[in-house]
């Protein structure tokens, strides 16, 4: 363990050793409560009648459990419909991410065609644009795409198009597919391999950490955006979690709500839970060098 | 002269391929980005009546300038963007050398301060506003138990907004918090070492240490939250409505949301999209700069 703040021989101490497990203690303590603890009061408020869930004061184990309301939380709230909704908007994101991002990566990278350049810093121009401000006109034009006059609103397009114009993402993966050697693309060309062929057999199986990271945020970023969907998805039946579950919890009782919530936070929190080591690496190694 | 024919047959196909390559992210540009910028610049000097549309010049631009509600939101937004600062900056600074420090249940903790970013926002949001509700809300009913005074939160102009900031920052800070903890482990252990040999205490070895070795990426997290939190949307949307008692949450993003979509006024929407972009691409560049040099 390399040194830090506080050095080794400090906490070998006697007051150390008590200064140190004081702390810890208390760190443990008040990072659960504040950071399980809502959580915790998620699904156990999902499982309390609706009386005791406005109770005053409330009560931190239900008196008695209703799982019934995950149930009527599920069909009234038209769960299944809103999760479908969500993971189809989600993984077409990611595929349409995966193809085309990695395809423009791959030609900026390896095949630098004339004025890629060009292209290549046009794109990273739109990381200097804040996306709150090009909402209006975005929208405008997913309801009437210029040249070919399509309405995109209430299709799964409104969703999945936009999110491939992610610079970031580009930038990631043609950095990553920069360090790979160019020996072995040339070898691959003297082998008479085409690009496409080039592309899926060496330089893909090579960026598997990066895909992996591109493809957890692709998917992060669907399942968390709110403004968006919003506008673009007005018929109910193709709504997202998200926008879904807050217009139809009016009038609806508290617990069932929260229920609901419990059951719309299952997912991601699960996902993260199995793969919180990638997240982490693809945090910290990805978002620090934009 | 043959060869000189195959290899530019042989360049022409390559680049061929390659724009094949490239043609469908630089469509999702053209019709997600770039065409959506210019039409921004466009529409903020035109004004749309009856489907007829016509040049004004700079008449958006006064008419938001003549809006009470323009000053208000930039008054709002400015206040927000400070508080989540100093919560969203400072928190999750201190956190990560908290958490740099221990020895055990390291990748609990860390797990715990990013799950609610891996949370759908509308069940955060929701969340808190039942832990907000002054009658049978769980923050009050702490506050009292601790015998301190109660709090009107989300309903009260005064605490509106900063109720809004606690709930974006239990949100947010997890990310933050990570890459400072990444930035934390990469600071020799030597230059602790030498400082507590020229008797520098604790705080000492924080303001001479810590924190130069780690200010790059301080600062920036620093305009890459500026430009983030000036951007606030979601989080009083769903808690207050978006305006708040007298306006007190109201943001420039939302004024945008209403002029173009309550009002259906897209000129005034585009004129202040504009200003804020205007406001916002000078950090972004500095952003893009600083993070350039740090490779």
């Amino acid at each position: 363990m390399a040194r830090t703040l506080i050095s080794q021989t400090q906490l070998d101490r006697r007051s150390g050793k008590i200064a140190y497990w004081t702390v810890l203690t208390l760190v443990v303590a008040v990072f659960t409560l504040v950071f399980l603890g809502p959580l915790y009061w998620l699904v156990t408020g999902g499982l309390k009648s609706t009386a005791e869930v406005i109770q005053n004061p409330p009560t931190l184990f239900p008196e008695q459990l209703h799982p019934d309301t995950y149930a009527t939380a599920w069909s009234k709230l038209r769960m299944g419909r809103l999760l479908f909704n969500t993971l189809y908007y989600a993984f077409g994101a990611l595929a349409f991410q995966l193809v085309l991002d990695v395809a423009a990566a791959y030609a900026l990278s390896k095949l630098r065609p004339v004025l890629g350049n060009l292209i290549l810093g046009m794109m990273l121009a739109t990381l200097m644009i804040p996306a709150a401000v090009l909402i209006v006109p975005q929208y405008l034009t997913v309801l009437d795409l210029p040249l070919l006059h399509l309405n995109l609103i209430n299709t799964p397009w409104a969703i999945w198009l936009p999110t491939v114009a992610n610079a970031f993402n580009i930038f990631l993966l043609k950095r990553f597919f920069d360090s790979i050697p160019e020996d072995l693309m040339a070898a691959a060309a003297m082998d008479g391999a085409t690009p496409l062929r080039a592309l899926w057999s060496i330089v893909l199986p090579m960026s598997r950490p990066i895909l992996g990271v591109v493809s957890i945020f692709a998917v992060v970023n669907v399942w968390k955006d709110f403004l968006w969907p919003m506008l673009v998805q007005p018929d109910p039946a193709n709504q997202p979690l998200n926008i879904g579950i807050n217009s139809l919890s009016t009038g609806v009782p508290q617990n069932v709500i929260i229920a609901a919530l419990a059951i719309a936070s299952a997912p991601t929190v699960v996902v993260f839970l199995v793969f919180q080591r990638n997240i982490m690496a693809g945090l910290t190694s990805g978002s620090l060098k934009g | 002269m043959a060869a000189i024919n195959v290899s530019l047959r042989r360049k022409v196909r390559q680049n061929l391929t390659a724009h094949g390559f490239l043609i469908g992210a630089v469509l999702c540009f053209g019709y997600f980005s770039w065409y959506p910028m210019v039409r921004e610049i466009v529409m903020s000097f035109q004004r749309t009546r009856r489907g007829r549309t016509t040049w004004v010049g700079l008449d958006n631009l006064d008419h938001i300038l003549q809006d009470p509600a323009f000053w208000q939101a930039w008054r709002n937004t400015l206040l927000f963007t400070v508080l989540a600062l100093l919560f969203g900056f400072a928190v999750p600074f201190l956190v990560a050398i908290l958490l740099n420090e221990l020895r055990h249940a390291r990748s609990y903790l860390r797990i715990l301060v990013y799950l609610p970013v891996m949370m759908p926002p509308v069940a955060s949001v929701l969340l808190f506003k039942y832990f907000y509700d002054p009658g049978h809300g769980l923050f009050n009913h702490l506050l009292a138990a601790l015998h301190l005074p109660t709090s009107a939160w989300l309903n009260s102009p005064d605490t509106a907004m900063v109720s809004v900031v606690i709930a974006a920052t239990w949100m947010n800070m997890g990310g933050a918090t990570l890459i400072y903890l990444a930035a934390l482990q990469g600071i020799p252990g030597e230059l602790y070492e030498a400082a507590e040999l020229d008797g520098a205490g604790l705080l000492r070895r924080i303001w001479y240490v810590t924190v130069p070795q780690t200010r790059l990426i301080l600062s920036l997290l620093l305009l890459l939250q500026i430009v983030a939190t000036m951007q606030v949307f979601v989080e009083p949307y769903l808690l207050t409505g978006g305006n708040g008692p007298q306006g007190s949450t109201l943001t420039v993003v939302h004024l945008i949301y209403q002029y173009a979509f309550n009002f259906n006024n897209y000129g005034s929407a585009s004129a202040l999209g504009l200003v804020m972009l205007l406001l916002l691409a000078g950090f972004s560049g500095l952003y893009v700069r600083l993070s350039r040099n740090a490779d």
